[in-house]
């Protein structure tokens, strides 16, 4: 190995290009993920949560079905299966926006809204049942009972594992490889064949993911605190 | 469609199981099954000793893998793959076969994920497990070794087993450094064949979707069972109830 330097990455326009365009990449591929997650997740457990049943079971297989394949096969399944089923004219329009991404972005987030609507559904379910007549009790309808009293208690509980599966999905994030999206482990692939210095770069790249990790983190950290009554009684 | 499928199997079932294994190395899906196998094997007593370090009173023992866990846990696996592989042979020196790397990889990987799960459940028996075999004698070690891990372990079963579905799925990553598993042997296929990515790809998910969720049902019937008989054992005295809540009460 030839002596460590930092500057020969970060110093070299070309190099520090790259590396700002896969953390720009994965920050996109990652908030998209997580916004299609969040909004799949919230239908998904209106359906759980709805009166009707005949949901329940459609749900449950969804759910299913991506908590037990690899989040991988999943995303290879998505960018070498579906995108070739396409019709001819759709798919040559999404290779010229970028598939790779958007593929990654779907895959990722359809993964990642069964891991939320279960986490959401554990956090509405224990909510005790009192609280549910209690609403009803002094007035409130079905749909007012569950925006007003069930949901907001039942989402602050499950915040936790929601801030640990947001801190999985941006790890995930880093799949998108493997089907060619540019994002950061892309670029740290490329940088490390064009420069040769493997240590610098690999290390420069898991120092930016373990700290945007550790922001998620602590993020997630400050909205539990923030939602916690204890905290607001004080504040 | 469905036609195509059985014919990939046809064609292609000793391929998927076991690679070209009588005239090159093992893969397929024996060897996804077996790197799972191995590095749960090896991963279980390593997540003990982090756990017990974290638990540790003497920070020399708790900041270090209290610091490998957070690294761990914030570090996408894909990276910690690609790190070993270029270092595990910087530092054996030898031409060292992609296996070996995935091996070690989900081996410090999983065991701090376990290490986790350990910890939780040693907490979860609460102090006075401890402190009644302290007063009835018991070293640290042997209290630990007869009285308190019998019991979380036992506990920790489903948990177990569910790391154990999360190995085999993130085997899949040995993919990006060659590693000859299934879903290698699944874009061998597909590479031959050109014309059916998506019945190939979907074959892939149907495997891993039969085999982890035959494991996810199996641990949670265990889970149920466990959770019952624990219960049967707690109403007995009714003291160690207060301990559950205690915990909740301190994570909040």
């Amino acid at each position: 190995m030839i002596g460590f330097d930092l500057s020969a990455i970060l110093g070299h326009p070309e190099y520090a290009a790259m590396l700002l365009h896969g953390v720009e990449m994965t920050f996109i591929i990652y908030a998209g993920s997580w916004s299609l997650a969040m909004a799949l997740a919230l239908v998904l457990l209106g359906v759980r949560l709805s009166p009707f049943r005949f949901g329940d079971p459609l749900v449950a297989a969804y759910v299913s079905y991506h908590r037990n394949v690899p989040t991988l096969v999943q995303l290879m399944l998505w960018y070498f299966g579906i995108f070739t089923l396409m019709p001819s004219g759709m798919a040559t329009w999404l290779a010229g926006h970028n598939a790779e991404a958007i593929f990654a972005v779907i895959g990722l987030g359809l993964c990642q809204a069964a891991y939320f609507s279960e986490d959401l559904r554990s956090g509405v379910r224990s909510v005790g049942d009192g609280q549910m007549q209690a609403a009803r009790a002094l007035g409130h309808g079905y749909v007012s009972a569950m925006r007003f009293v069930i949901i907001p208690q039942g989402v602050r509980n499950a915040l936790p594992p929601l801030v640990n599966h947001s801190v999985s999905l941006f790890k995930n994030s880093s799949l998108a490889v493997v089907i060619g999206a540019s994002e950061l482990t892309h670029a740290v692939k490329e940088i490390d064949n064009l420069s040769f210095r493997t240590f610098e770069i690999y290390l420069i790249g898991t120092v930016l993911y373990l700290s945007f990790s550790l922001v998620i983190m602590s993020i997630g950290a400050y909205v539990s605190m923030r939602a916690d009554p204890a905290w607001r009684a004080r504040a | 469609m469905i036609e195509d499928m059985i014919a990939i199997i046809r064609d292609y079932w000793l391929l998927l199981l076991i690679g070209q294994y009588p005239n090159g190395p093992l893969g397929g899906l024996a060897n996804t099954l077996i790197l799972s196998a191995l590095s749960i094997a090896l991963a279980f007593p390593a997540s003990i000793l982090f756990a017990l370090a974290r638990l540790s009173k003497s920070p020399l023992l708790r900041w270090p893998a209290t610091a490998l866990v957070y690294f761990t846990r914030g570090v996408p696996l894909l990276m910690l793959i690609l790190w070993s592989y270029f270092l595990v042979p910087l530092l054996t020196g030898a031409d060292v076969p992609s296996f070996v790397t995935m091996l070690t990889t989900l081996v410090v990987y999983q065991s701090a994920f376990l290490s986790e799960v350990v910890r939780a459940g040693i907490v979860a028996l609460g102090p006075g497990q401890m402190d009644a075999a302290r007063a009835l004698g018991h070293s640290y070690i042997g209290a630990m070794r007869c009285i308190i891990l019998p019991q979380a372990l036992y506990n920790m079963i489903p948990s177990i087993i569910s790391t154990f579905v999360s190995t085999i799925k993130d085997t899949t990553l040995g993919y990006v450094i060659n590693v000859p598993d299934l879903t290698f042997a699944a874009s061998q296929v597909n590479n031959q064949l050109l014309t059916q990515p998506f019945q190939v790809f979907l074959l892939l998910a149907i495997v891993y979707f039969v085999i982890c969720w035959t494991l996810t049902y199996f641990a949670n019937r265990l889970e149920r069972r466990i959770t019952r008989r624990r219960a049967g054992l707690l109403s007995v005295p009714a003291a160690p109830l207060v301990a559950p809540s205690k915990i909740v009460s301190e994570q909040l």
